[in-house]
C-alpha cells in the first residue's frame, strides 16, 4: 500500500511558487501576444486585398493545424538550423505559443466581427464614416462584447498549454514540479500539487466565464 | 421653389450585378425642397437607385450630383476614395427600414455619435444639436434610455433625428415604415410629414401609396430597371398614364373604393 506523504511539498514551496509566477506571467504575455497576432491576422482575413488573406489564412491554418509540442521544438531547434534565428528558450517559448493562440483568437475575432448585422456598417457609413472609423466605434465594440467568453476560453487553453515549456527547460509550474519530484522521490504527491495549482486558478475563471454567457445570453 | 440648380440630379445611372442589370439609364432630378416618392414592385430597382444617391451603392456608370459635390462613373474612371465617399454621405441622411440604430449606444449617444466623431463638434454642441433634433421627434424624454426598450416607431424617429443631427442637405427613406406594426407606422409617417413641410429635400423609398400622394410632390413609379412614369404625386396616382403603373396601382385603388 503507498503511503501519501504530502509534506514534502511544503518543504519545496519557494520551488511552487516560483514556478507558478512564471506560469501566470507567461500567461499574460503570450495572451497578449496572442491577440495581437490574432487582431492583425483577422484583419487581413477581412480586408480586401487577396494576399494578406491568403498569408493570414496559411498563418492561421499552420498553427491550428500542428500540435503545439511540436511548434515549440520546431521554433528552438530547427529555427537557428533553418533561418540562423538563434532564441533564448524563453523567447522561442513566448513566440510559439503567441504564435498558437493567435491563430485561434484570429478566427474568435473575424467571427464575432461577421456576426454584426451589416445594417450596422450601412448606418455607420450613412452618417460619413470611413470604413476604420465604424470599425472601431461601431463594430469592433459590439464584437467584442460577443466575443468575450470565446476569448476567455481560449486563454483558459493558453494557460495550460504553457506547461509544454518545460520541454525547452523554461522553469515554469511543471518544470518545477520534475524537478520536485526527482529531488523528493515522490512524483505523485508532486504532480498532484501541481495539478492543484493549476486547478485553483483556473476554476475561478471558468466560473467566471459562464457567468459572462449567461449574463450575455439574457441581453439577447 | 427654388429656381436654381435641382439639388439632387441624376443623370444615365447604370447599375449592374453581375448579369443581372438592376438600374437601366435612371435620370432623375430633385428640385430643393422637394419630396420625390419611389414607387414600384420589389426588385424594380428603387432602393438600388437610392442607395446610389448616397453613394452607398456605387453606380457603373453616368454621373450623381447633390448639392454642390458632382461624381462621375464609367469603367475609364477611379471609384472615389473612401475618405471623399464618406465626406459626401455625412452631407445626405439615410434611413432605414431596420432602423440600424447602435445598439450599445443610449438613445442621445447614437444621435451624437457622427457629429462628434464625424464632424468633430465639441461634446457640449453636439449634446445641444442632438437634443434638439430628439424634441423635433419627439422624443427627448427617451435620450437616457437603450434603443432596445423603445418601440418599434421610437426607434425610427430616432434613426430620423440620427441623420438629421449631421444637418443633412436631402434625406433619403429606405422603406422606413416597412417593418412597423401597422399602429406605429402613423408616427413615423407624421415625422417625415413635417420634415418635408419644414422644406427638407426628401426622396421616400415607399409601399405607403395613400402618404406618397399627399406628401410627395413627386411619384416616379419604377419596373425592371427603368423610370417607367414620373410625375406630379396626384396624377401618377390617381391617373397613371402607363399600363404597368395601372396594374401595380390597381390594388391600392381597389382596396380605396372598396371604403
Amino acid at each position: 500500500m503507498y503511503e501519501w506523504d504530502f509534506s514534502v511539498i511544503y518543504q519545496y514551496r519557494w520551488l511552487f511558487l516560483q514556478g507558478l509566477g512564471v506560469t501566470i506571467a507567461f500567461t499574460i504575455a503570450i495572451i497578449i501576444g496572442g491577440v495581437t497576432f490574432g487582431l492583425v491576422a483577422s484583419s487581413c482575413l477581412l480586408s480586401r486585398f487577396r494576399l494578406l488573406r491568403v498569408v493570414a489564412l496559411a498563418f492561421i491554418e499552420v498553427f491550428r493545424c500542428t500540435p503545439i509540442l511540436v511548434q515549440l521544438v520546431w521554433a528552438y531547434y530547427a529555427l537557428p538550423i533553418l533561418a540562423g534565428v538563434e532564441m533564448t528558450p524563453v523567447t522561442a517559448s513566448l513566440l510559439a505559443l503567441s504564435c498558437y493562440g493567435g491563430s485561434f483568437y484570429a478566427e474568435i475575432i473575424r467571427g464575432g466581427i461577421v456576426s454584426i448585422d451589416p445594417g450596422q456598417s450601412e448606418a455607420a457609413a450613412a452618417l460619413g464614416m470611413t470604413p476604420g472609423l465604424a470599425m472601431r466605434r461601431i463594430i469592433l465594440p459590439q464584437a467584442l462584447r460577443r466575443m468575450v467568453p470565446a476569448l476567455m476560453n481560449q486563454s483558459i487553453l493558453q494557460f495550460k498549454n504553457t506547461s509544454l515549456v518545460s520541454v525547452l527547460a523554461v522553469p515554469d509550474l511543471v518544470y518545477q514540479g520534475q524537478m520536485v519530484a526527482h529531488d523528493s522521490f515522490r512524483p505523485l504527491e508532486t504532480y498532484t500539487a501541481v495539478a492543484v495549482g493549476y486547478f485553483a486558478i483556473l476554476f475561478p475563471l471558468t466560473l467566471y466565464v459562464r457567468h459572462r454567457e449567461r449574463v450575455s445570453g439574457a441581453k439577447r | 421653389m427654388n429656381t436654381s440648380l435641382p439639388m439632387i440630379e441624376i443623370t444615365a445611372l447604370r447599375k449592374s450585378y453581375g448579369d443581372l442589370e438592376v438600374l437601366k439609364e435612371i435620370n432623375l432630378k430633385v428640385e430643393t425642397g422637394g419630396v420625390v416618392s419611389l414607387i414600384g414592385p420589389s426588385g424594380s430597382g428603387k432602393s438600388t437607385l437610392l442607395r446610389c444617391i448616397n453613394l452607398l451603392v456605387v453606380p457603373d456608370d453616368g454621373a450623381i450630383r447633390v448639392g454642390k459635390t458632382a461624381f462621375s462613373f464609367g469603367q475609364a474612371l477611379q471609384p472615389p476614395r473612401s475618405r471623399t465617399l464618406a465626406d459626401f454621405r455625412s452631407r445626405t441622411g439615410m434611413v432605414f427600414q431596420n432602423f440600424n440604430l447602435f445598439p450599445h449606444m443610449s438613445v442621445l449617444e447614437n444621435v451624437m455619435e457622427a457629429p462628434v466623431h464625424v464632424r468633430r463638434l465639441p461634446k457640449a454642441a453636439a449634446r445641444d444639436m442632438a437634443m434638439t433634433q430628439l424634441e423635433k421627434v419627439g422624443l427627448a424624454d427617451r435620450a437616457a434610455q437603450m434603443p432596445e426598450t423603445l418601440s418599434g416607431g421610437q426607434k425610427q424617429r430616432v434613426a430620423i433625428a440620427r441623420a438629421l443631427a449631421m444637418e443633412p442637405e436631402v434625406m433619403l427613406f429606405d422603406e422606413a415604415t416597412s417593418a412597423l406594426d401597422p399602429e406605429l407606422v402613423g408616427e413615423v409617417l407624421q415625422t417625415m410629414q413635417k420634415l418635408a413641410s419644414d422644406g427638407m429635400t426628401m426622396v421616400i423609398v415607399t409601399h405607403e401609396i395613400a402618404f406618397a400622394r399627399d406628401v410627395a410632390d413627386r411619384v416616379v413609379f419604377m419596373r425592371d430597371g427603368y423610370v417607367v412614369e414620373d410625375g406630379p404625386a396626384r396624377e401618377v396616382i390617381e391617373n397613371p398614364k402607363s399600363e404597368a403603373t395601372q396594374s401595380f396601382l390597381s390594388h391600392y385603388h381597389k382596396a380605396r373604393s372598396a371604403h
